[in-house]
């Protein structure tokens, strides 16, 4: 059993949870997760580490309400336990010092992944920007964390609201016009957003990297129900990825696979509404 | 009374019925037809059977103590060699180990030995026993089991039984490896069976960690030089699934069989939403492949409601590598044989889902390097058949996780973990391993066999390490 030791609700239906899990804090690193299962009967769903302490044996993850099971997920109380949390899994994201700048990229709960990264890419001597992408600005999070540990932050909001009107990858332009010199970017958030980051660096010739999140069972290699198409070679996102080059990526594919079980999951999701299994 | 030359039947259950059901097909003696049974018997001066089992099960004797009606003896005397009897008693391959060397084989049929073997296991787990636990001293020296697959699990209760503390290290959230994710509810029960044998271990004494993916959460180097263990046993499997590589592999509605059985024998997708893993299949199934899995896999579908499922083969049947009796269910039970073809190339729709399949016909030329005659296709053959699900069962490697993470721990070029066939020593001192790990995907009971032979090696290795 695995204890949640904080819960925080950081933009409405995005949660934000502190497990105790020292064995997992203590190997985590950049850019693996996690698989957790809520309960006896739930399914094994993967997310991303969005941060660990290896003194105090915490991991911390951020998730959004989309189906059954985050919704289950979230109703889980401080204090509560989850039965399964396994990790760290995947391979961690490349850390070195770059020949020029490193951009973090973020879209929605996506942000909250790339901190880690950041914060790796930031102690081995890089100059890092964060971009931050949002719908508004009431559903930004981890703005105060993802500034502790990068030299800039950028942000953009579909609306306006705050920072630059549209999508990440205007950020992305304006650092390239003002002559930043970028080495690497990593972007991380939904498939579409990491789609057109990397449509837009492929022509810039800057290296991206993508954290892909394919549906997954094990997470160890073993079903290849995440496998991926990169290049002319069939990934398994769990053990070969999950980050991989973007530009190599078939994100077409991925979207497809991603909607596999969508009937099957408004089904699930209505039964746990039903039956009072979700939030109390 | 002359001696039957037939096995005594087993009941079990309507094929048309449990095609629809995920209850044990087979049912199991009662007392009295396993007396019955164990008197064909004819305890042989030198039991050729005996032979046959690779854990070395003694096998005249604890029949002749069912003959007498002794079955608490009788499964003393089987647990002696066997630390999980009721398993294999309904999934090993009999009629290529034990039953093969029967005497009666030679005339008729053979004793059933795993019947028999699978009565007086299941009796004793019915009657619900304390198991006393094993004492051990304080100074015992401790060993860790990566996997708890067959190979582990049998290592881990030999070690125990001979006073050493062992844990026993899984990666997933349930222990039992392919007897829990891969091996279906219809022919292996998960509650009724393979949680009470993994009990009945834990109650000698062993630990288990679940949730701990070595090569992850430690390595082999962490765990003998940070946590004290004196020795390592690396029973991890063949558990990465191989594809084709041919066009379309990505569709949705793709499955390997490792990801559809996991999802249903381990997830119980097949109670969904009550459970909440989901898995989909359609009207018109096609699994690739002719072994066990394959088996499985097809039946497992037709459980979950497809009305056509059918076993895409590039040999004929003489060659199926599946057991004799599970092609015999699969046959009842409505699967349909398509032999000596093999798919070229998975067809999608606009959606990305599966709408066919194209395959080409074969047919058998010269034998191969293994002595089996090589298919070849028919040219201009291809033809579609109309699917909606294809499960890829075409086998498995090994994980290449633990490798990679241990140095000094050598491999073969297929990625299989190089260890001696009779002390499963590896090339690093202290390092044993065993099971599909070693050999490449093979039965539960040799994988038994090789955790037997390495909890013999280790106690060896570390008696001397004391001295």
């Amino acid at each position: 059993m695995f204890k949640i030791l904080k819960k925080e609700e950081l933009s409405p239906n995005v949660f934000s949870m502190d497990i105790d899990a020292p064995r997992v804090a203590k190997k985590a690193k950049a850019g693996q997760f996690i698989v957790l299962r809520v309960d006896e009967k739930g399914e094994r769903i993967p997310l991303t580490i969005a941060n660990f302490n290896r003194e105090t044996g915490v991991v911390n993850i951020v998730f959004q309400v989309i189906g059954a099971s985050t919704m289950a997920l979230a109703a889980v109380e401080e204090g509560e336990s989850i039965v399964d949390f396994v990790g760290p899994l995947g391979q961690p994201s490349e850390i070195e010092k770059f020949d020029g700048t490193v951009v973090v990229v973020g879209g929605g709960i996506g942000v909250a992944p790339t901190f880690p990264i950041a914060r790796a890419m930031k102690e081995a001597g890089n100059k890092v920007i964060a971009i931050m992408g949002a719908k508004t600005k009431d559903i930004l999070i981890m703005e105060d964390e993802m500034r502790e540990v990068t030299d800039e932050i950028l942000i953009t909001t579909d609306d306006g609201s705050r920072g630059i009107k549209g999508f990440v990858t205007y950020a992305v332009q304006e650092l390239v016009q003002r002559g930043e010199k970028i080495a690497q970017i990593t972007a991380i958030g939904p498939v579409i957003m990491m789609k057109s980051v990397a449509d837009c660096t492929r022509e810039l010739g800057i290296h991206t990297v993508v954290s892909l999140n394919p549906i997954m069972v094990d997470g160890t290699g073993m079903c290849g129900g995440c496998r991926v198409q990169v290049g002319d070679e069939t990934k398994f996102a769990c053990v070969d990825g999950p980050e991989f080059d973007g530009h190599l990526v078939d994100f077409k594919a991925l979207m497809s696979r991603q909607r596999m079980y969508r009937d099957l999951e408004a089904e699930e999701k209505d039964h746990i509404c039903n039956i009072g299994l979700g939030r109390k | 009374m002359a001696l039957s030359l037939k096995k005594h039947e087993m009941p079990v259950q309507d094929p048309k019925v449990r095609a629809h059901n995920f209850d044990e097909v087979a049912l199991g003696y009662d007392e009295e037809t396993a007396v019955a049974e164990a008197e064909r018997c004819l305890h042989c001066k030198v039991p050729q059977c005996r032979k046959g089992c690779p854990v070395s099960v003694d096998i005249p004797e604890f029949i002749g103590k069912i003959k007498e009606r002794d079955f608490d003896g009788a499964i003393d005397k089987i647990k002696e060699a066997n630390a999980l009897p009721a398993v294999c008693g309904r999934v090993c391959p009999q009629e290529n180990q034990c039953e093969k060397y029967c005497i009666l084989a030679k005339k008729g049929e053979s004793v059933g030995i795993g019947r028999l073997e699978r009565f007086v296991a299941d009796r004793y787990m019915a009657k619900n026993e304390e198991v006393k636990p094993i004492e051990f001293a304080a100074d015992a020296q401790k060993v860790a089991v990566l996997g708890s697959g067959p190979s582990g699990l049998s290592c881990a209760g030999d070690l125990a039984k001979k006073g050493y503390k062992v844990t026993v290290f899984e990666a997933l959230h349930k222990a039992g490896g392919v007897l829990s994710y891969g091996i279906p509810e219809f022919r292996l029960p998960k509650d009724k069976v393979v949680k009470k044998e993994i009990e009945n271990i834990e109650k000698l004494g062993v630990k288990f960690e679940l949730d701990a993916v070595a090569g992850r959460l430690f390595t082999v180097d962490e765990l003998m030089e940070e946590e004290g263990f004196d020795a390592v046993f690396i029973g991890t499997g063949a558990g990465l699934p191989r594809f084709q590589g041919i066009p379309g592999e990505g569709l949705n509605g793709v499955y390997s069989a490792n990801e559809f059985l996991t999802r249903c024998n381990l997830m119980k997708a097949y109670k969904f939403p009550e459970y909440a893993t989901p898995i989909k299949v359609g009207k018109n199934v096609a699994v690739i492949g002719g072994g066990n899995v394959a088996m499985d896999a097809a039946r497992t579908a037709l459980r979950l409601g497809a009305e056509h499922v059918y076993i895409v083969y590039r040999r004929s049947e003489a060659e199926l590598p599946a057991r004799k009796e599970e092609v015999e269910h699969a046959k009842e039970e409505g699967i349909d044989f398509k032999l000596l073809n093999n798919p070229v190339e998975i067809l999608g729709n606009e959606d990305g889902w599966v709408s066919g399949m194209k395959c080409i016909r074969m047919e058998l030329g010269e034998p191969d390097d293994s002595g089996r005659r090589r298919p070849v296709p028919v040219e201009g053959s291809e033809f579609e058949l109309a699917v909606d699900t294809v499960i890829v069962s075409i086998g498995t490697g090994p994980n290449p996780i633990i490798a990679h993470t241990t140095p000094g721990l050598a491999t073969t070029k297929r990625g299989n973990i190089e260890a001696d066939e009779e002390s499963c020593a590896t090339s690093k001192p202290g390092v044993f391993a065993g099971g599909d790990i070693v050999t490449g995907a093979a039965t539960v009971i040799l994988a038994m066999g090789a955790g037997r032979k390495a909890a013999a090696a280790i106690d060896e290795y570390l008696k001397s390490k004391k001295k």
